[in-house]
């Protein structure tokens, strides 16, 4: 390391790594990873947010997982949050709709109305 | 991409409840879900939790485990990272503050604020990474290529920090000595020697936090034109001096230590050196007589270190806690540290709550706290609901706070007015079914072992205390034998050649000076007219 840049640099890259740990992610994407919820396929979408989110290299996102939401029937369930906006909750999701969902909702803040379960 | 960030607290104390076997359980349990790839289990310093096992940090839910064990490792991964059902019967409500963000005013939590510990349990202290990803080494690099060495000290003295390590000795004024010295080498020493009973403050930091140590150290480095530094570290400290040396061989593959550094004209490099496990080797000179190879006795002053020090050049000898505080104030500005204390004492304070207390631990605290908050707060009372004695504030040289002090603002002036300083590290609660001359003796005990034996005054004046002390105890003692302990402790304080000798009867004094009918009431009536014998 030679100058002030390469510091920055390196301090960039670490920061993406420990994003996990930040408080102050803009969305939180929740999975429902009840046993009713992995059953219906809930481990590859999951699976698929984290591989779009680390493509696209999207910074303030965490993801979180959480257990039966009550609606086993409506898994995989996606619960999207941001701060100031009601909470967005997809369901019946694949793989495929899930990485639509990073790229529409997240990056471009459109909800996906056709795979809406719930809003509030 | 790891989505989850599993904190495991790896120091001494954890350590030795098992925190490695849980945290190999968690990493053969996290690969037979599947989810090494998702999950990074990251080991950190002390979370400042203590007495309560083996503790986690699950992000980003923020969790605190505590109590964590092998058996309960499974139930963790299926339910919490598998589900995202929190364990509720290990979750661990009363949280410590996390950092305290850079550039931000700093938010509280609880009654704690966290500048000196904000790494400390965040981050793997043995990555420089971490430490980089928390704005490590900026401060460094802005003083060397933007900044002239004046202006860092100029800074630090505008802080108005006072020392860590017990004496509250104005930093930036300490390296303005230094500076004006025109010399070819000078050294940067830390005092990692941490002697005082139930005082592991430092400990903690250097394993939680060893890189702000070495930026802290070659900031002062480059404000007093020093190439070398020395960390002289308690021996038992088998982890620090593991972490730091890793540390310090991480800072110099990335260039932040060693020749030109940010290829600038400054260079600067450190040792580290072992202490043999004597109190006295914490005091500055005799400290820097141990380096240079001799036995740790104190010097004559002056010179002060900052004139003729290590190997007769110039030598700043800085306290740990005191040079964590530095890369923030070079990166926040002086103001930013005085907004946190109060005026005559900038910033926070690092302490070991230790005794009778419900939650012991580490704790940082902004200056000007009161005893009530920390004792009722933060430590959650004294347990079995008994009274408060007394407290003893920064280690066994503190001075004696009583039921009366509970409200004072803890800072330099206030307690300077009272005859007791805030002293180095430890925060020791005695309650009230403890004898006060008991506790005394206990004090004396240990000065006696460790006094030097350079000057006759604290050779045989601590020997002569205890002796006496051990006297009252045993019911032998007559009354005037008391005025005898202050006497002896009096002048003990006056003529002894270093900080030990002098600081020794500190807490002798304070507390004949609020429990003298204690002391006297230890006395054997049937010889209260015959004369003391010494
Ligand atoms: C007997 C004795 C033991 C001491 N032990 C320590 C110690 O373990 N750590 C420490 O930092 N300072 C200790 N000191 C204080 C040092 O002499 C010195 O004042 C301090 O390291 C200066 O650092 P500071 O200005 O950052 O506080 C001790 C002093 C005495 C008299």
């Amino acid at each position: 390391m030679k100058t002030l840049a390469d510091l920055r640099k390196i301090r960039e890259q670490a920061q993406k790594e420990m994003a996990a740990r930040e408080q102050s992610a803009k969305y939180r994407i929740c999975v429902g990873m009840g046993t009713c919820g992995i059953a219906a396929g809930s481990r590859a979408v999951m699976s698929a947010i984290i591989d779009e989110i680390g493509k696209r290299d999207i910074q303030d996102v965490v993801i979180t997982q959480t257990g039966c939401l009550g609606y086993c029937d409506q898994e995989p369930l996606v619960k999207v949050t941001q701060p100031d906006k009601s909470v967005i909750t997809y369901g019946k999701i694949t793989p495929e709709i899930a990485r639509k969902i990073v790229q529409e909702h997240i990056l471009n803040n459109n909800v996906l109305g056709d795979y809406v379960f719930t809003q509030d | 991409m790891h989505r989850i960030h599993i904190l495991i607290a790896m120091d001494s104390h954890t350590l030795a409840q098992g925190a490695r076997a849980v945290k190999d359980a968690l990493l053969k349990d996290l690969s037979l879900a599947g989810l090494s790839d998702e999950v990074k289990v990251v080991e950190t310093g002390s979370l400042g939790i203590y007495k309560k096992g083996v503790v986690l940090v699950v992000f980003p839910d923020n969790i605190y485990y505590t109590g964590v064990t092998v058996e309960n490792v499974a139930e963790i991964v299926s339910e919490h990272i598998v589900k995202g059902r929190i364990v509720e019967k290990l979750k661990y409500s009363k949280a410590p503050g996390t950092e305290v963000k850079v550039q931000e005013k700093a938010p509280r939590f609880g009654k704690q604020l966290r500048v000196v510990l904000r790494n400390a349990g965040i981050i793997d202290p043995e990555s420089i990474e971490e430490y980089i990803a928390h704005n490590g080494y900026e401060a460094l690099g802005v003083a060397l290529t933007e900044k002239k060495p004046n202006d860092i000290l100029e800074q630090v003295k505008a802080s108005d920090l006072q020392g860590r390590g017990g004496a509250f000795f104005p930093t930036g004024v300490k390296w303005g000595f230094a500076a004006r010295e025109k010399a070819e080498q000078k050294y940067i020493i830390c005092n990692a020697d941490e002697g005082e009973p139930g005082t592991f403050k430092d400990r903690l930091i250097l394993e939680g936090d060893p890189h702000a140590i070495i930026e802290g150290m070659a900031l002062a480095g480059y404000a007093v034109g020093a190439s070398k530094g020395f960390i002289y570290i308690r021996g038992e400290y088998h982890m620090s001096i593991a972490r730091i040396n890793r540390s310090i061989e991480q800072a110099r593959e990335n260039g932040l230590l060693g020749e030109k550094i940010f290829d600038t004209d400054f260079s600067f490099d450190i040792e580290v050196r072992e202490g043999a496990g004597a109190y006295i080797c914490g005091e500055e000179t005799a400290l820097i007589e141990s380096i240079e190879g001799k036995r740790g006795e104190p010097r004559d002053k002056p010179p002060f270190p900052p004139s003729e020090g290590l190997w007769g050049k110039p030598t700043i000898v800085n306290n740990v806690e005191t040079l964590a505080n530095i890369p923030q104030i070079i990166l926040n500005g002086p103001e930013w540290l005085q907004k946190l204390g109060t005026e005559a004492s900038p910033g926070t304070k690092v302490f070991t709550l230790v005794g009778n207390i419900n939650n012991p631990g580490l704790i940082e605290v902004p200056m000007g706290i009161t005893l009530r908050e920390i004792i009722y707060d933060i430590g959650e009372g004294i347990p079995q609901g008994n009274g408060f004695l007394l407290a003893q504030l920064g280690g066994t040289t503190g001075g004696i706070l009583t039921a009366e002090q509970l409200d004072l603002p803890l800072d330099t002036d206030n307690l300077r007015k009272i005859g007791a300083g805030l002293g180095s590290g430890a925060l020791l609660v005695v309650d009230d079914t403890h004898n006060v001359v008991e506790v005394v003796k206990n004090f004396v005990e240990f000065f006696n072992h460790e006094s030097c034996g350079k000057c006759t005054l604290c050779r045989e004046g601590t020997g002569r205390l205890y002796e006496l002390l051990d006297k009252l105890v045993s019911g032998q003692g007559v009354l005037k034998d008391v005025d005898l302990i202050e006497r002896l402790a009096k002048t003990m304080m006056t003529g002894a050649f270093c900080g030990l000798g002098q600081a020794a009867p500190v807490p002798i004094l304070g507390c004949l000076k609020y429990f003298r009918q204690e002391f006297e009431k230890m006395v054997n009536t049937e010889q209260k007219s015959v004369s003391a014998v010494v």
